[in-house]
């Protein structure tokens, strides 16, 4: 029923500096969520840390198709998404440690970051409530007349859940501009995902919806691109939503600390082997577009970066306990 | 004199107003369009305004409520109908862990200017899952507003000013008094939320309710009158914000208190005004708060049956009694 998307290994999709810009926001995230982790380990921030090392390639994949006044719901698992929509990594650190700075004040924490000014509607601590906010975003670019459109990412768990369904079937009753993206990296938080749908593939939950659906390895950064702005394209020139099950896999736990009893070590490393960014990376050397030295220097560069930003959050104030009462309504 | 009216055409004049005055409002609810409503609140307003502004939708409450979240966090007002109180236990997560939480978690960055009407309480033999109250619920989350009208000038009055409002806003009308009429002046009004209104001005004892539990106070108002009780009736309009300062302030005078609601009488809001008078009243109080609730059952559907478990009347009269210790329970 679905072919799965790939690249051509023989040519690269981008132009030279679309490729760079590709490679330096991979980077930057997978940085990005190492340090997280040292992050948590030190105990500066609270509550749980949910890793996205290894699905690299869809967030960028997807976000670089999207203009800036474009509208994202994202999960918990997703400062990825919104380091790939252009938000401050500044701003994210800050808000992980609960700082005035942070995008929230310090009270969202890193299930909430939300960041108007880039379109992202906020990230969500519920497994798939995202994703009918998002058609609302969408329902408002089309009842505005605006070509903006909107994006749900989300995981394979969540298309377990009332309204995954609901959502998808207003999204095509009323051909709302909207991209439903399924991250499925096998595991619903700690259970294999093949044990709680019958499906093979998710994007057959789509049709049902009358949904055009397609599959992609979303460890493959241009084929993720392809078929974002095939979608994105379809959304904004009013054919309606598309669905995208971007097949891919995390490399750590549901969140730091977890036993992964689930899985083995053969398989992760298996799949390590198909790290997204070793594979662009590859791909982009093979194909004499780039060199190793300078993969180097853009790392090196990224991770001073990440480090900057991460001093700036650490030097940032504690909120006020004012801030206790303001903003509730 | 001033027309009389009746509290669902009330309604559909302040719907059929806000329509009109701004665009970016639109209905959103199942049956409300082609067929007006189960009620007939609608009653009209899709052949005026077409399928644009008042849109029919499936029976996926928390599909369309967050639907209407992300349209709210995105420039539209929607108001969005559920048809009976019953049902937002259907969509309670996208009510009170979205809604009422995106102001707050997202650092006052999102605003959701939704208004949910929908309609509570029993009397007319619908059975347990379609006679709930259920506002002290609603009441009981920080972020969102709680209306619940009693007459037909302040359903309308109290509509204008929740849409208006830049939060969500729960607004609870009552099965039972669609068809009560009341006076409703022509010329534009509206009433602010939080301000409680005194329906009788009395000097023995305070009587505290809302919704259709006011009519009922006001009947036995007119029992306890012809045995020399003067009762004072406030009506608080909302739950959320709670104009505690007129109740207390009555009560200084009364020294008397009652409170009466159509919710189950256990953790019922009411406790929470016991709790707010003794605390801010104690000296003045010359006996002690009754409350009078709904029984701790689900809603039987025998009509007879239903009656004995809702306060009527004579429960309330009863309750003023005891309050005065001209009766002993």
């Amino acid at each position: 029923m679905f072919n799965l998307e790939v690249s051509d290994p023989a040519k690269l999709l981008f132009s030279k500096d679309d490729s760079l810009r590709i490679l330096e926001q991979l980077i930057t995230i997978r940085k990005f969520e190492e340090k997280s982790i040292e992050l948590y380990k030190s105990g500066l921030m609270g509550g749980s840390l949910h890793g996205y090392i290894g699905q690299e390639a869809v967030a960028v994949g997807v976000c670089s198709q999207l203009n800036k006044d474009d509208y994202l719901t994202v999960t918990y698992r997703s400062r990825g998404q919104a380091i790939a929509k252009g938000a401050s990594i500044e701003k994210l650190f800050a808000e992980m440690m609960g700082k005035v700075d942070g995008y929230c004040k310090g009270k969202g924490g890193p299930m909430h970051i939300t960041d108007l000014e880039i379109g992202f509607l906020g990230a969500n601590g519920i497994v798939g409530a995202g994703i009918p906010i998002a058609t609302g975003a969408a329902f408002s670019a089309k009842k505005k007349g605006t070509s903006q459109v909107s994006v749900t990412f989300f995981g394979d768990g969540a298309t377990n859940q009332g309204v995954f369904h609901e959502a998808l079937n207003l999204a095509s009753i009323w051909k709302l501009p909207v991209v439903f993206v399924c991250e499925n990296n096998l595991y619903s938080e700690m259970s294999p995902i093949a044990d709680m749908v019958p499906n093979e593939h998710l994007a057959e939950r789509a049709l049902a919806y009358h949904i055009p659906a397609v599959i992609v390895d979303g460890n493959d950064v241009e084929a993720v691109c392809k078929v974002a702005q095939e979608a994105i394209e379809r959304a904004r020139n009013n054919g309606g939503p598309t669905f995208i099950e971007a097949k891919t896999y995390r490399q750590q736990g549901h969140m730091f600390g977890d036993a992964e009893t689930y899985r083995t070590k053969e398989e992760v490393n298996e799949w390590k082997k198909k790290d997204p960014i070793q594979l662009f990376t590859n791909k982009q050397i093979e194909l004499g577009y780039i060199t190793d030295e300078l993969v180097e220097q853009l790392s090196h560069e990224i991770e001073l970066k990440v480090e900057k930003a991460y001093q700036f959050a650490l030097n940032s104030e504690q909120p006020n306990y004012d801030e206790i009462f303001t903003d509730v309504f | 004199m001033t027309r009389q009216i009746t509290y669902a055409e009330a309604i559909n004049e302040a719907l059929d107003e806000i329509l009109r005055d701004d665009e970016s409002v639109f209905l959103l609810g199942e049956d409300i369009g082609h067929y007006g409503g189960v009620f007939k609140v609608t009653k009209g307003l899709y052949d005026k305004f077409g399928g644009d502004r008042v849109i029919d939708t499936p029976i996926s409450e928390s599909g369309f409520i967050g639907l209407g979240i992300g349209a709210a966090m995105t420039g539209l007002k929607p108001v969005i109908e559920i048809m009976w109180i019953d049902f937002t236990l259907v969509a309670i997560d996208q009510i009170l862990n979205q809604a009422a939480k995106f102001s707050y978690m997202s650092g006052g960055q999102s605003k959701v200017p939704l208004v949910i009407r929908t309609q509570g309480g029993g009397g007319r033999g619908n059975g347990a899952q379609h006679s709930q109250s259920l506002e002290g619920l609603f009441a009981q989350f920080p972020g969102v507003k709680v209306v619940c009208p009693s007459t037909p000038y302040d359903v309308k009055g109290l509509l204008k000013s929740s849409v208006a409002e830049n939060c969500p806003v729960i607004f609870i009308e009552h099965k039972m008094l669609y068809n009560t009429k009341g006076e409703v002046p022509e010329e534009d009004y509206s009433i602010p939320l939080g301000k409680a209104d005194i329906k009788r001005k009395g000097s023995d004892v305070t009587i505290v309710s809302l919704s259709r539990m006011v009519q009922f106070s006001l009947n036995a108002a007119k029992e306890l009158e012809k045995e020399g009780i003067d009762a004072e009736i406030i009506d608080l309009r909302s739950l959320a914000p709670l104009d505690i300062e007129t109740v207390i302030e009555s009560v200084k005078r009364t020294n008397r208190i009652v409170v009466v609601h159509e919710a189950h009488t256990t953790f019922g809001w009411g406790a929470e005004i016991v709790s707010r008078v003794q605390q801010d009243a104690f000296d003045y109080l010359d006996g002690p708060i009754i409350r009078v609730g709904a029984e701790d059952v689900p809603i039987p559907y025998n009509l007879e049956l239903e009656k004995e478990v809702l306060p009527q009347v004579k429960d309330i009269v009863k309750a003023v009694k005891e309050a005065l210790y001209i009766e002993v329970k």
